[in-house]
């Protein structure tokens, strides 16, 4: 590594910072096990691509891609993509216990209010 | 047999009084109202005609409240479950023609339909229900001609099997998902149509026609699931 270029080490600076947001956030339990490791992955790798471009250029070659940068696009659209859909999935998982608990709170309070005196 | 009419309802206040005075005078004594978070007064109406009201705190959509009611007419051990809209476009009077296949044993669910006869209903809706139709029977495999009817008659068998997920609009079609999947007998009846501004701009939770193609959509998106 020759020098290091502004935008290097705004990145750099981005990226350690989530990623002690990461290992915060499973010491304090709030992201399960797989969570830590997925994003860990994901934020390490960015930090190696980071400083070491040319050897993203070299992988990138292996899947028949011209540039680094283009494969880091590539695999964060799709991973962008599976992270949308999981996130529909939850909300609608979400949704669906929100109107369970309505549902069960409108039978309750009608037994109560509705028995014949 | 235990007949319980379930009627949904989300900001009802003009027609409610009128709805559950109709079913009283066809003979109807249990009635259900799901108040679905009204901000009005539907369900103080509604009490005060002696009806049971549960209301659910905040709007969950129709889907929810009929999925509340029909939880209900199982609890309280009913043979026969009806849902009635509470914008005034269903006759009381038609219940009965409605539920004789279910006291026949002919069928497990009815539905009555705005369009076994023809030119009932506005040109642009009937359109829409026909796409609809044709994109319940694509996904689901049962042909009806009115997918999205509100009025529709359970009897004991199907009231058990079906299982309502859908919280909103999409629910009418995916009665009939529950019809294919638990091999339930279907039939229809004819009904009049009775289109009002009130009901058309209600009907559709006050999208319009756009909110059909939003529906639709969502059945799509559903399959991906």
């Amino acid at each position: 590594m020759s020098s290091i270029i502004i935008i290097q080490l705004i990145l750099l600076l981005f990226l350690l910072f989530a990623l002690s947001r990461v290992f915060l956030r499973f010491r304090g339990g709030q992201i399960k096990y797989k969570e830590f490791i997925f994003w860990s992955v994901v934020f390490v790798s960015a930090i190696f691509g980071v400083l070491f471009p040319g050897e993203t250029t070299r992988l990138a070659r292996l899947f028949g891609i011209g540039r680094g940068a283009d494969l880091v696009i590539y695999v964060s659209i799709i991973v962008l993509f599976y992270l949308i859909f999981r996130a529909y999935v939850l909300m609608e998982n979400l949704s669906h216990q929100i109107t369970e608990l309505v549902r069960k709170i409108a039978l309750e309070n009608g037994n109560k209010a509705n028995k014949p005196k | 047999m235990k007949i319980l009419v379930i009627v949904p309802a989300f900001n009802e206040q003009e027609k409610i009084g009128a709805v559950l005075d109709d079913l009283a005078a066809n003979g109807f004594r249990d009635i259900v109202v799901i108040n679905d978070g009204s901000g009005d007064q539907t369900a103080d109406i509604a009490r005060r005609k002696g009806k049971p009201v549960l209301t659910h705190i905040i709007n969950r959509g129709l889907g929810a409240a009929l999925g509340s009611g029909l939880e209900y007419a199982r609890k309280n051990g009913f043979d026969i479950a009806v849902t009635f809209d509470a914008d005034g476009q269903h006759r009381a009077a038609d219940i009965k023609r409605l539920i004789s296949p279910l006291i026949s044993g002919q069928s497990d669910m009815v539905i009555g339909s705005r369009l076994i006869e023809d030119g009932r209903m506005p040109r642009d809706r009937e359109i829409l229900n026909w796409l609809s139709n044709i994109l319940t029977y694509l996904l689901y495999g049962v042909w009806t001609t009115d997918s999205q009817s509100g009025l529709r008659a359970f009897n004991k068998k199907a009231l058990t099997l079906i299982n309502i997920k859908t919280d909103r609009m999409e629910v009418s079609s995916e009665f009939f998902r529950e019809v294919k999947r638990n091999g339930l007998r279907f039939s229809e009846i004819p009904i009049p149509a009775i289109y009002t501004d009130y009901s058309r701009q209600k009907g559709q939770e006050g999208f319009g026609n756009l909110n059909a193609v939003r529906v639709a959509f969502k059945m799509l998106l559903r399959i991906f699931r």
